[in-house]
């Protein structure tokens, strides 16, 4: 395979979309690094995927990808999509309907200039590598929603790009096929040598594939850490909400979890195996004293960290497994809570979600 | 209460019997004409008929006048359809409502429009011979100007709708992967508007081969120059009537053809 050149993006992107929306974020991505884009619908996350990828022109900023400056309206420079190098992977994929999976895959060096049977061959390796090798004369409407996802990754590496763009690539999936996709998915994006930007709504998959989280809400960045600084330390009540949850890794077998040494009683018997597990903040009572009452799961533990959102107050507690807790600040003053603090966590069996790992 | 549900559940209310009546009407005024059309027909006279120097002329001039004005049309009127489905230019609308004059507009007056825009005196025309010495009406030119015009509205609105209706991310992902925007058009945009393209062609080259007015205000009415199949019907009733029912037989015959071509888009919405 060529040499790719490994050079990392620097952004800024400032977009007006009529009166009411502006974009203005900053996005740097080494080379070798994921960062998730995490939002919510609307927060701006497609108009940087078309800015970046050129369909679109930034209104002020720029945007460089290594050496190569692609946008910047001062020095009225704005390099076409087809020029810019960029490989997308798409919402729902957008395979041409109208090709056969290997000359989809091979659309890209088609377009630039290789001949036919050599973009075929080149197109038939990629495929092999992403194990779908064997589906080359079909069309993309058989294919199921895993194989198309990696038709459409095969389809943006065989051109070779300088930066790999996944917009929201596993929300067309069926979510019993997701948790596995993910972890492919993971694979592919390893093998990548350049920077990776994955645009998602949904919380787990930027924790699980990304090295760092840029937070975008509104058309602005509101936090940028690792997937445990945004989730241990969320900075806005929106991410608090939506991905404050409490996900953890354990092992799984007929309703008994074991996380980090300490064994937790869930609803679901059925999973079993390497599991994520996941509890919400809110589902977890907080105690001065060991409770008696219908929930299976009660500790002792320390409270590591206090902090207030408004009318929420978040604490972090301590071993055996470190847990973000919410309740209201009346029930904090009631139990008199301060860090350092000793407490019982009480959470009942029906609040552990359990999913594929 | 139980009584009317009872009857909605069979569901055997009957249409209104004015309704049926007027109705039948219609369909018996469409199909009483093609009626006596076969009944005209001398069927055993037929393969001579058709075989007669007026209708073979007649014949080839009109394949050869629709299918140019189809070609013409689809290298002058899909660009166009393309520029109003994607370029968002001052005027558009505008522009929309004017593709669409030939439509309304009686072929005879399109054809007198463009005799004096191209005819020898015309704004177009007049230096165009003084320059070329080519001279548009009443030469078989003249038969596929005048074809082109009344038909390439069907080509455009039909393209236009269907490049509106794409979604606009698959020509996106063409463009990330390298294409420029011709490629993008040729390898994508085009294949994927194919059947509309597919229906708008038929439907104009349909229109070309049964264009009369503005053909015989515009380019005359000469056997083997310009008479092409409609122009020999309305000729040979005149003349030969069993001829313009061997023709007319001929027209309907391509007419189904093309409704047959086209029953995908059309029949299965009815």
């Amino acid at each position: 395979m060529v040499e790719i050149t490994v050079t990392g993006l620097d952004a800024k992107i400032v977009v007006g979309r009529g009166e009411d929306f502006r974009l203005d974020m900053e996005l740097r991505i080494p080379p070798g690094r994921t960062v998730a884009l995490l939002g919510p619908n609307g927060a701006g996350k497609t108009t940087a995927v078309m800015a970046i990828a050129g369909v679109i022109p930034i209104d002020g900023g720029h945007i460089r990808l290594g050496d190569h400056l692609l946008d910047d309206p001062r020095s009225e420079v704005l390099v076409p999509p087809e020029r810019r190098n960029i490989g997308v992977v798409f919402q729902d994929y957008l395979l041409f309907p109208h090709l056969s999976v290997v000359d989809n895959v091979a659309f890209g060096l088609r377009s630039t200039g290789t001949g036919k049977s050599e973009a075929r061959r080149a197109a038939r390796l990629w495929m092999d590598h992403l194990e779908i090798g064997e589906l080359a004369a079909a069309r993309p409407a058989d294919l199921s929603g895993g194989e198309a996802q990696r038709a459409a990754i095969a389809r943006a590496l065989v051109t070779e790009p300088r930066l790999l763009l996944l917009d929201e690539p596993l929300a067309a999936l069926d979510v019993t096929i997701r948790a596995h996709l993910r972890r492919l998915l993971a694979d592919h994006l390893d093998g990548f040598l350049g920077p990776r930007l994955l645009i998602t709504h949904e919380p787990t998959e930027a924790f699980l594939l990304a090295d760092e989280i840029h937070v975008l809400e509104d058309g602005r960045i509101t936090q940028i850490g690792t997937p445990d600084d945004i989730r241990l330390r969320p900075r806005t009540r929106y991410i608090a909400d939506l991905a404050g949850a409490n996900l953890l890794t354990g092992w799984a077998s007929g309703g008994t979890v074991v996380v980090s040494d300490f064994e937790l009683h869930a609803a679901d018997t059925q999973t079993e195996g390497p599991v994520l597990v996941t509890i919400h903040p809110r589902a977890i009572s907080v105690h001065r004293r060991q409770p008696e009452g219908s929930a299976r799961n009660t500790w002792p533990t320390t409270i590591k960290r206090l902090e207030h959102y408004g009318d929420r107050v978040r604490l972090q507690t301590d071993l055996p497994i470190p847990l973000t807790a919410e309740i209201t600040p009346g029930a904090a003053r009631e139990l008199s809570l301060e860090q350092g603090g000793e407490i019982w966590l009480s959470m009942k069996a029906t609040e552990i979600s359990l999913g594929a790992a | 209460m139980s009584d009317g549900t009872a009857s909605r559940r069979r569901g055997t209310r009957r249409p209104p019997i004015l309704l049926v009546m007027l109705g039948g009407f219609g369909l018996l005024f469409l199909l009483i004409p093609l009626m006596g059309l076969l009944g005209e027909v001398a069927w055993s006279d037929l393969p001579e008929l058709l075989g007669r120097p007026v209708v073979v002329d007649a014949m080839r001039l009109s394949l050869l006048s629709s299918v140019a004005a189809t070609l013409l049309a689809a290298v002058i009127g899909v660009p166009l359809a393309w520029l109003l489905a994607k370029v968002d230019f001052p005027g558009r609308s505008l522009v929309r409502g004017l593709v669409l004059l030939p439509l309304v507009l009686p072929p005879v007056v399109g054809g007198a429009a463009l005799l004096f825009a191209l005819g020898r005196r015309g704004v177009v025309g007049g230096p165009l011979h003084d320059l070329t010495g080519l001279v548009l009406p009443f030469s078989i030119w003249g038969v596929v100007i005048a074809a082109t015009f009344v038909s390439m509205p069907f080509l455009v609105i039909t393209v236009e709708g269907a490049l509106t209706a794409l979604d606009d991310r698959y020509e996106w992902a063409g463009a990330t992967l390298g294409a420029g925007r011709w490629t993008v058009l040729r390898r994508v945009t085009l294949p994927l508007i194919a059947p509309s393209l597919g229906a708008g062609l038929i439907l104009t080259w349909a229109r070309a081969l049964g264009e009369f007015g503005a053909t015989i205000t515009f380019a005359g009415n000469l056997q083997g120059r310009t008479q092409t199949l409609p122009l020999a019907v309305f000729v040979a009733l005149e003349s030969d009537r069993a001829i313009a029912v061997a023709l007319s037989l001929l027209m309907v015959l391509v007419a189904l053809a093309v409704l047959i071509l086209l029953r995908n888009r059309w029949l299965r919405s009815l």
